[in-house]
């Protein structure tokens, strides 16, 4: 036993044999993808950046009730309403800001109507800091731009909820 | 006039062998975090240039462009020459490297002598740097990188009596020369073992990057340093590597030779065989980066002195006496 390991230390077996399992190693597939031309896949309850989605009639679905506002532990979210001139009640001012939000995906949750979401973009990073204070025309933008992907998630977690 | 042609004769072969050192120094890096990447199943640098190739051109764009903090209570001449000087010194060794029979800038008789004092002079650069810092992780990492370097500086040295007692010459060519019947890698196998690990230790790479170990030294000597000054200390740092390897396959693996005098094998260049066999040593160097986690510092010393020292001791008595009685020593 003690000359095995003699040996074993002399002639450096568990350094060579180290040498060539990392040798080996090399010629496996990569863990990692290439990053910023391949994507990993995302959940569709991923929690990213946030939407304001609207109907397919093109009328934005916030009521205004502001149970997102409520829920918000970061206290992001900032809601002001008033009534339409058709007499709905619709939101004047829906600002989130990004460096307070934790994305927790309270606001989703608590939305009764899924106008707010998050959606699986989550390469919004900018150079100022203004850029990060979302008011509620960015916010509906991003909903047209990514209504196609939010509605298939949200119908594909739907058994779910 | 012809003073200054010769002037410019020598200006012009420095320039032929520089450039390509320092170019390979910067492909070398690139290599290096290539190799390092692909055995954790990374993808490394791939992104500047094909394959990544040009990842070192644009660091180096980047430490150029970057501005050079000198701290105020630092020594500041000393500050600025120690990044010089470790370059410099990581240079100059190339000028006795033999890339064939006749291609060698300096043909000196004692050219093995040479690297081995330029080499050890190197650790002047790295505790000049950690001393004029004036803080106390340089200050720590030179220390330990001079204690390092000078102990396994011991051990290469008796490593290459060995292989001087097989030659009977200090010129790297006659060094080379004496391989081309068998390289000395076969008879004097361990000792290749032990000036590779010497070697590991010599330029403060992995296992024994105690210097520069981030969990305790922040980044040793090189903590204080930024941008341009940086980068001389990183580039001197591989270029030693580089020699080192250079050096290995030199007094173990033929130089130039190549490895079997057939007709498609000795068509090649010899610096062609050189430049393949550094890079051979040099992926080994990488690989056990990858591998191996870092020494304590006793355990370091402890190789150093207590095991390679005796036994590159001992080997040598046993190769003296293997060749005085035999008859088999060099005539000079």
């Amino acid at each position: 036993m003690k000359l095995s390991r003699f040996f074993k230390t002399v002639l450096m077996a568990d350094f060579v044999g180290s040498l060539f399992i990392a040798f080996k190693e090399m010629f496996k597939s990569k863990k990692t993808i290439n990053y910023p031309f391949e994507k990993g896949k995302i959940s569709p309850r991923y929690r990213g950046e946030h939407a304001l989605r609207r109907y397919p009639n093109g009328e934005e679905r916030c009521i205004a009730c502001k149970l997102c506002e409520a829920v918000c532990p970061a206290q992001a979210i900032t809601i002001e309403s008033a009534e339409r001139s058709d007499g709905s009640r619709k939101t004047t001012r829906y600002d989130i800001d990004m460096m307070k939000c934790i994305y927790c995906g309270l606001c989703e949750e608590s939305c009764p109507v899924d106008a707010i979401v998050q959606g699986p973009n989550f390469e919004f990073s900018t150079e100022t800091r203004e850029e990060l204070y979302y008011t509620k025309e960015k916010l509906l933008d991003n909903g047209d731009r990514w209504e196609n992907i939010l509605a298939a998630n949200i119908k594909s977690d739907s058994p779910y909820r | 006039m012809e003073y200054i042609n010769v002037v410019f004769q020598e200006v012009y072969k420095i320039i032929f062998l520089l450039v390509p050192v320092l170019v390979s120094v910067a492909m070398i890096v690139w290599l290096d975090r290539r190799v390092w990447a692909f055995v954790q199943k990374r993808r490394g640098p791939n992104v500047v240039g094909p394959f990544g190739l040009l990842q070192s051109l644009a660091d180096a764009l980047k430490y150029i462009f970057k501005e050079i903090i000198i701290p105020s209570s630092s020594n500041k001449i000393i500050f600025i020459l120690a990044p010089i000087i470790t370059m410099t010194l990581a240079l100059i060794a190339w000028a006795v490297i033999p890339f064939g029979e006749n291609e060698v800038l300096a043909n000196i008789n004692v050219g093995i002598l040479y690297i081995f004092a330029v080499s050890s002079l190197g650790v002047y650069g790295i505790i000049m740097g950690g001393w004029a810092s004036n803080s106390k992780y340089p200050f720590l990492g030179s220390i330990r990188s001079a204690a390092q370097m000078v102990s396994y500086e011991v051990s290469i040295g008796i490593i290459i009596i060995n292989v001087l007692l097989c030659v009977g010459s200090l010129n790297l060519s006659d060094i080379v020369m004496a391989q081309e019947n068998m390289w000395f890698v076969i008879p004097l196998f361990p000792m290749f073992i032990i000036f590779f690990i010497s070697a590991l230790a010599e330029t403060n790479r992995p296992p024994f990057d105690l210097p520069e170990a981030e969990a305790e030294l922040v980044a040793g000597y090189q903590t204080e340093y930024s941008g341009m000054m940086y980068a001389m200390f990183w580039l001197g740092e591989y270029a030693n590597i580089l020699l080192m390897c250079a050096l290995g396959s030199i007094l173990f693996l033929g130089g130039w030779l190549s490895p079997i005098d057939l007709y498609p094998f000795n068509l090649i260049p010899g610096a062609i065989w050189l430049i393949f066999k550094i890079l051979f040593l040099f992926f080994l160097f990488a690989l056990v980066k990858a591998v191996v986690p870092r020494y304590r510092y006793d355990q370091l010393m402890r190789l150093g002195w207590k095991i390679f020292l005796p036994l590159s001791l001992i080997y040598v008595v046993l190769t003296a006496s293997y060749l005085f009685y035999f008859n088999l020593l060099p005539t000079i």
